[in-house]
């Protein structure tokens, strides 16, 4: 059995971007101290249905704001209440703002070994459109002070579809974030998210949208792209240089290895069941500090539930669906067929592994054989 | 013993008739209040949730009047819509007076005219209510002044009463005891008791709601419905009173029920005659009638491998309802399903839901069609309900179809909308009266197939809910009839042809297209939609393929969420029917049937 990941959700921002609809708040940094003790608390409390763990990932919200004491004292709070093999991948999400020479050095030290950089876009329009705290110069500055500090494996977040945004700007800021050499590299399509700020925008005709055929362009032109620098495209938003770049935690996610999410709104998978915690950081807290547990509610997957989870999940990946799995569908080599002929799918190793332009409409496959 | 009164309540849909009937039983205290709830007397979700009652039914009342008499008041519950009037006229047979309600709000309605002309035919004596006194928008000069004027009544009259509040109820009992007469017939003569409602008990069989007109029953005779000629040993009679009572007899006047072993409604049907196996009545009583289907359409299961289980569901179903009849039937598009006739649209509705409802039921319903007759060149007459059967055009000398005459009664400001939607559903002889100041009373010849072709909704919505609507039958006429087909992608979709007259096929074939487009979620690929007569394309829409379907990032291990979003879909997809490559949803065929708001 594969080694767990661990996620510790920080809900701290100091600001809200309009487009997020994650799990954090802008005023309640003051209960840091309080959150990192009930992190431990529950570390502790959910240590038993997990074996030992080979990843260490804090995301957020703005895991890079939080002072390096509090930091170095949680990272070692979670070595001593869990059991962590010898090898650990151990990320921290930061954004440019909040990377200095000094403070990437403090990481280093606290062993954390890989950074993903909301860097965004390297260009100054986009990261106003995106009410960004950073200029695209900062960014810069960011991934020379983390390499200065010897981060070798350092991962670049970018977003693309923006409105106003062309492929020639777009290919700008993804040359940039080449320039740097990252081992990882995600871009995300912007999506408009429920009840954001974008989302109101969007609706109240301010912002509008690139269309599906600008969306798919996007997309291909990122692939083809990457692909020529050396890049796996192996999910759909992700790409690794070479294999031992991909993120390692993430792969749990999509490969069914059990994961423990700490902290509000995270998720856990043991293997068997699936939870998750209540969303807000005053509930969660109390839930911990009354003695027990944040989980907003427990499930089970049936079989068939797995089956729709691995469908959901696998055609987002270069991994693809094992034909076993697709088998249960009635008419499925029909199906295949279909997908293969129109160049969605290809099948090798006895696998059903989505092509570029099938990651594209991934979730069509899903739907296809569910 | 008590004195029988034997009574029913008419009205237009939402004058308050359930209301009034709640009223009423709570006032006898047969239901303790704790046990009461809101429209006691619509037994079905399907009833309360649209306030229309379907199946009529009777309820026992015990009621003192003021003198100190001992009553039993048997109100019979009649259906409010045009598609059951030959039940209702089955139970106002069964009674010796009417309630008419009027609303204080909304005055004289169509169904309220209706309603008080099948009284009338059955020599009722009328009693016109006032309802809804209690609402501040309420004119009771107004509603008193139709009275008089629109049904000819004395207004001065009638009672005023709030059935939400209760007021008026006990004036209205006293006269209900007063002026209602009593039931007449002979308790010695030979037993003839009218069935005017029948349902189906999973334990005990049919159960027949009868009046007895003369003679008397209990268990153990031997009865027989003389449609039926079959005998079947009574095993209870007795009363409703929201649960069945039993009693040891019923006797001539007596409103109640008998239930006798019936294996299914189709022998008890409504408006037939049950008499003495051993001492026969003579003659039936007046006006039984076989209820014959004026709408068709066919049922599909949406999963093909669900046709067992239709047939199953449908042969349950019909234990509770003879009025639906069907046949197999088969459709390229949609596999192995049912041809079935309705008594109108509102009843192919419910049937639809009863079936989704209770028995779980996915199901595609094909356009509804009405009873096209064909002349054919070699002089054969042909009558046609399916499209599938539509002869070849070549052969046709000429084509016939139902008129219906149309009653609209409405607020004169509605006037130019509604010439103008009968005129577009090719209405002839146009009729217009003015019952009242600012109201009129418009009548038109329709083609029976335009007006099940979404008629009432739209009449609805252009008159924002105050024009009435009520029809009767007509006889045939020619019209030029061409058969229209749909295509997807360049297959025939047997399942949404229809037969329309020439001048209206193209105005339907665009309509079908475009709620195609609507409701047909984009594919993989582009798909053209066209509507077709013959090898002629009359109209087209295309519907883009999708360039991009995911979602950019799989939030922080919510792995449930998107799997439960792949769960609906694959729920969703048991509603959906595959056509060629294309996936219509079970919504696209009912969509059809509708037009846009904006036509």
């Amino acid at each position: 059995m594969a080694d767990s990941g661990l996620y510790v959700h920080v809900p701290f921002c100091a600001s809200k971007c309009p487009y997020c609809a994650f799990a954090s708040c802008t005023r309640l940094g003051h209960l840091a101290p309080a959150w990192r003790d009930a992190v431990l608390a529950e570390a502790r409390r959910r240590a038993g249905s997990f074996g030992t763990f080979d990843t260490l990932y804090l995301g957020g919200g703005t895991p890079g704001l939080l002072d390096d004491d509090l930091l170095a004292s949680l990272v070692t709070g979670l070595r001593r209440a869990l059991p962590f093999a010898r090898d650990v991948e151990s990320t921290i999400e930061a954004n440019p703002a909040d990377v200095t020479r000094d403070r990437a050095s403090a990481w280093r030290a606290m062993g954390l070994d890989r950074v993903s950089l909301g860097v965004q876009s390297f260009d100054d329009d986009d990261l106003r459109f995106l009410g960004r705290r950073h200029a695209a110069s900062q960014a810069a500055a960011a991934l020379q002070a983390l390499r200065g500090a010897g981060f070798t494996n350092v991962g670049i977040d970018l977003i693309y579809g923006l409105p106003g945004q062309t492929l020639a700007t777009w290919r700008d800021t993804l040359d940039r974030a080449l320039s740097f050499g990252p081992a990882h590299l995600s871009c995300y399509g912007l999506t408009v998210e429920p009840r954001t700020p974008l989302a109101r925008s969007v609706h109240a005709g301010r912002v509008v949208m690139p269309d599906e055929s600008r969306f798919e362009a996007f997309f291909l032109e990122t692939s083809r792209r990457l692909a020529a620098s050396g890049y796996v495209h192996y999910e759909v938003s992700n790409f690794a240089l070479g294999p031992r770049s991909a993120s390692r935690h993430n792969d749990k996610y999509w490969h069914h290895v059990p994961y423990l999410g700490l902290g509000p709104s995270a998720h856990s998978f043991d293997g068997a069941r699936r939870w998750w915690n209540v969303r807000g950081v005053e509930p969660w807290l109390r839930r911990l500090g009354q003695g027990g547990l944040p989980t907003a509610a427990t499930e089970r997957p049936t079989a068939e539930q797995h089956r729709l989870e691995v469908l959901a999940v696998g055609f987002r990946t270069s991994s693809g669906v094992g034909l076993p799995i697709l088998r249960a569908t009635p008419g499925w080599q029909a199906i295949l067929d279909a997908q293969v002929a129109d160049g969605r799918l290809e099948v090798a190793d006895g696998r059903a592994v989505p092509t570029v332009r099938g990651l594209l409409v991934a979730d069509a496959l899903a739907r296809a054989f569910a | 013993m008590a004195e029988r009164r034997n009574f029913s309540i008419i009205a237009h849909i939402d004058h308050g008739k359930s209301t009034l009937a709640d009223r009423l039983i709570q006032h006898s205290g047969i239901i303790a209040d704790r046990n009461f709830r809101d429209q006691i007397l619509d037994g079905l979700d399907l009833e309360r949730e649209r306030g229309i009652t379907i199946k009529s039914q009777s309820i026992n009342l015990p009621y003192t009047s003021k003198d100190g008499r001992e009553f039993e008041l048997n109100l019979i519950d009649t259906p409010g819509h045009v598609d059951f009037t030959y039940e209702v006229s089955r139970a106002l047979a069964s009674c010796e007076g009417v309630l008419l309600l009027v609303d204080a709000t909304q005055g004289v309605q169509a169904q309220t005219l209706a309603n008080l002309y099948l009284a009338m035919e059955h020599d009722l004596e009328i009693i016109p209510v006032i309802n809804k006194i209690d609402l501040p928008s309420a004119d009771i000069d107004m509603a008193r002044m139709q009275i008089e004027r629109d049904l000819g009544l004395d207004g001065a009259n009638a009672l005023l009463v709030s059935g939400k509040q209760g007021t008026g109820v006990e004036e209205l009992l006293e006269a209900i005891v007063e002026r209602i007469p009593p039931p007449t017939g002979e308790v010695g003569d030979p037993l003839q008791a009218l069935i005017f409602d029948a349902h189906y008990d999973a334990f005990r069989g049919a159960v027949a709601a009868v009046r007895l007109f003369s003679g008397e029953i209990k268990a153990g005779d031997l009865m027989r419905p003389m449609a039926i000629g079959k005998a079947y040993k009574v095993e209870e009679v007795g009363v409703f009173r929201i649960v069945r009572e039993p009693r040891p007899i019923l006797r001539a006047g007596d409103v109640g029920y008998i239930i006798a072993g019936i294996k299914s409604v189709a022998d008890t049907r409504v408006g037939d005659t049950i008499t003495m196996d051993n001492n026969p009545a003579p003659i039936a009583l007046h006006g039984f009638r076989e209820s014959k289907p004026v709408v068709f359409s066919s049922l599909y299961p949406v999963a093909s491998d669900d046709y067992e289980n239709l047939a199953d569901s449908l042969e349950r179903y019909k234990l509770n309802d003879a009025s639906l009849v069907y046949t197999k039937d088969s459709s390229a598009a949609l596999g192995q399903g049912f041809r079935c006739g309705f008594l109108g649209l509102l009843h192919l509705e419910i049937v639809q839901e009863r079936l989704e409802r209770e028995f779980d039921q996915s199901l595609i319903l094909t356009a509804p069609s009405v009873i096209y007759k064909f002349t054919m060149e070699d002089g054969r007459a042909l009558e046609v309900d399916n499209p599938a059967h539509y002869p070849d055009p070549a052969a046709i000398r000429g084509g016939e179809e139902p008129y219906i005459r149309a009653s609209i009664l409405t607020p004169d400001r509605y006037m130019g909308a509604i010439m103008k939607l009968c005129l577009e559903r090719r209405g002839v002889n146009s009729e217009i009266a003015y019952p009242s100041p600012g109201r009129m009373d418009i009548k038109f010849d329709l083609p029976l197939a335009e007006v099940i072709f979404d008629f009432y909704d739209r009449l609805k919505s252009i008159t924002q809910g105050y024009g009435s609507f009520d029809y009767e039958m007509l006889e045939y006429r020619k019209g030029d009839l061409v058969k229209l087909d749909i295509l997807v992608n360049g297959e025939k979709v047997d399942a949404l042809s229809m037969i329309v007259h020439k001048d209206r096929a193209r105005a339907r074939a665009l309509n079908a297209c475009e709620r195609l487009k609507e409701e047909i979620p984009r594919q993989q690929y582009k798909v053209a939609i066209q509507g077709a007569i013959g090898g002629t394309i009359i109209a087209r829409e295309t519907i883009t393929a999708f360039r991009k379907d995911v979602t950019a990032k799989c939030y922080g291990g919510d792995i449930s969420r998107k799997r439960k979003l792949l769960e609906k879909q694959k729920a969703g997809k048991k509603r959906m029917k595959m056509v060629g490559d294309i996936e219509i949803p079970q919504s696209a065929f009912i969509a059809v049937l509708k037009t846009s708001d904006d036509e």
